[in-house]
């Protein structure tokens, strides 16, 4: 059960994958497809290990990306960030 | 994405202007990393938004001011601690950032940020530095490191670089920082601490230019000088500024410097003036915006 998840504009992205490096429980990957502007928006590959901590969203420098923690995930409060 | 829909609000795009978005920095600049952060330290500490003003001058960095729905100035090259100084006696109580980036505040407006500093005036500056003039087309700054490559210095820099925290730190700065665009965290809290002291406060925040600097010293692009940054930096508190300058290849020192308590501008001059200064009296506070005039 994951504790979290991300949103993910795909329109604002430009594609410099810092999410992606520095996820810490290693939740995105870049996308093949394409947006509209011809760059690759990331998309998530592990779902079930998103703790929700937002560092995507901290490091995203095009406010495309933010993550967020379930409300009734009680698990959340337990573990923290990974 | 989650197959569950909830109604999910990103915090930070409350503080931006949503029609200007997309923004114009290239990608992998840190500058809107940079911006992350100091949302989130605006909003942690809940302080009136009303009462915040931020001013930037020319350049990447200097766009801020227009994407960031705050009162805010985008002034003149090199001026933008002019501007702040000038908004903040004015108007005492206004909470004044100044945002811009290196080429603008060391290099064409360095006095300004100097006698700022020695003045001590009570504001908030956070300086981006992207080692090079970006906006006006890699040009070296006073930043750049020796023997970089850039649009004016085709055989390598030869001048030695400006190290900012010791520059401030000697003309008198309440609080000086620095961290990098990879130190996210660290930035949030640094940047609410400093907003919440008073006097002259300083960041330094380093960040990726994979447009002119990283492509013009093959230096990989924006997600290799973000591994970089991990790797090199190393984390001083407290260290003696002389010791933080930024070397090619060498130790990047982050950290909170100085921290230190020193009588601002506005109350030195109010002691001098005494009896002879009067306060600007208060102004009423603007009207509720209505729809039409029978509201």
């Amino acid at each position: 059960m994951p504790k979290g998840s991300v949103a993910i504009t795909a329109e604002r992205c430009k594609g410099c994958g810092f999410c992606v490096e520095f996820c810490p429980t290693h939740v995105l990957e870049l996308a093949s497809a394409f947006n509209a502007k011809g760059y690759h928006p990331p998309h998530m590959i592990n779902a079930e290990k998103c703790s929700g901590c937002n560092l995507c969203g901290m490091y995203c420098p095009d406010f495309a990306i933010f993550g967020y923690r379930f409300p009734d995930g009680k698990q959340s409060e337990k573990g923290g960030d990974a | 994405m989650s197959s569950v829909e909830l109604h999910v609000h990103n915090p930070v795009e409350d503080l931006l202007r949503q029609d200007r978005i997309p923004t114009i920095w290239c990608p992998g600049c840190g500058i809107g990393t940079t911006v992350n952060s100091f949302a989130h330290a605006l909003l942690g500490l809940g302080i009136d938004l009303k009462k915040t003003s931020i001013v930037s001058g020319i350049g990447c960095s200097g766009r801020v001011s227009g994407y960031m729905n705050l009162d805010s100035f985008h002034t003149t090259h090199g001026r933008a601690i002019p501007f702040a100084t000038g908004l903040k006696l004015a108007n005492p109580e206004l909470n004044v950032i100044v945002y811009s980036g290196d080429g603008d505040l060391t290099s064409i407006g360095g006095n300004h940020l100097i006698h700022a500093a020695r003045r001590n005036i009570d504001l908030m500056v956070v300086c981006v530095n992207n080692m090079i003039y970006a906006m006006t087309g890699g040009q070296a700054a006073a930043t750049t490191p020796g023997t970089s490559m850039s649009t004016t210095t085709p055989y390598g820099a030869f001048e030695p670089e400006l190290n900012m925290p010791q520059l401030v730190d000697a003309a008198g700065a309440c609080f000086v920082a620095r961290w990098t665009a990879f130190h996210v965290k660290q930035l949030e809290r640094t940047m609410a601490k400093a907003l919440n002291k008073k006097g002259f406060r300083f960041i330094e925040v380093l960040s990726p230019c994979p447009t002119y600097y990283q492509r013009k010293n093959n230096l990989g692009d924006a997600l290799a000088a973000m591994v970089d940054y991990k790797k090199r930096s190393k984390i001083k508190n407290g260290c003696n500024t002389w010791e933080t300058a930024l070397l090619p290849g060498g130790d990047i020192i982050v950290g909170e410097f100085v921290d230190r308590e020193r009588e601002d501008y506005l109350t030195l001059m109010r002691r001098q003036l005494g009896s002879n200064y009067t306060e600007f009296p208060p102004q009423a506070e603007e009207e509720a915006e209505r729809c039409c005039s029978e509201c």
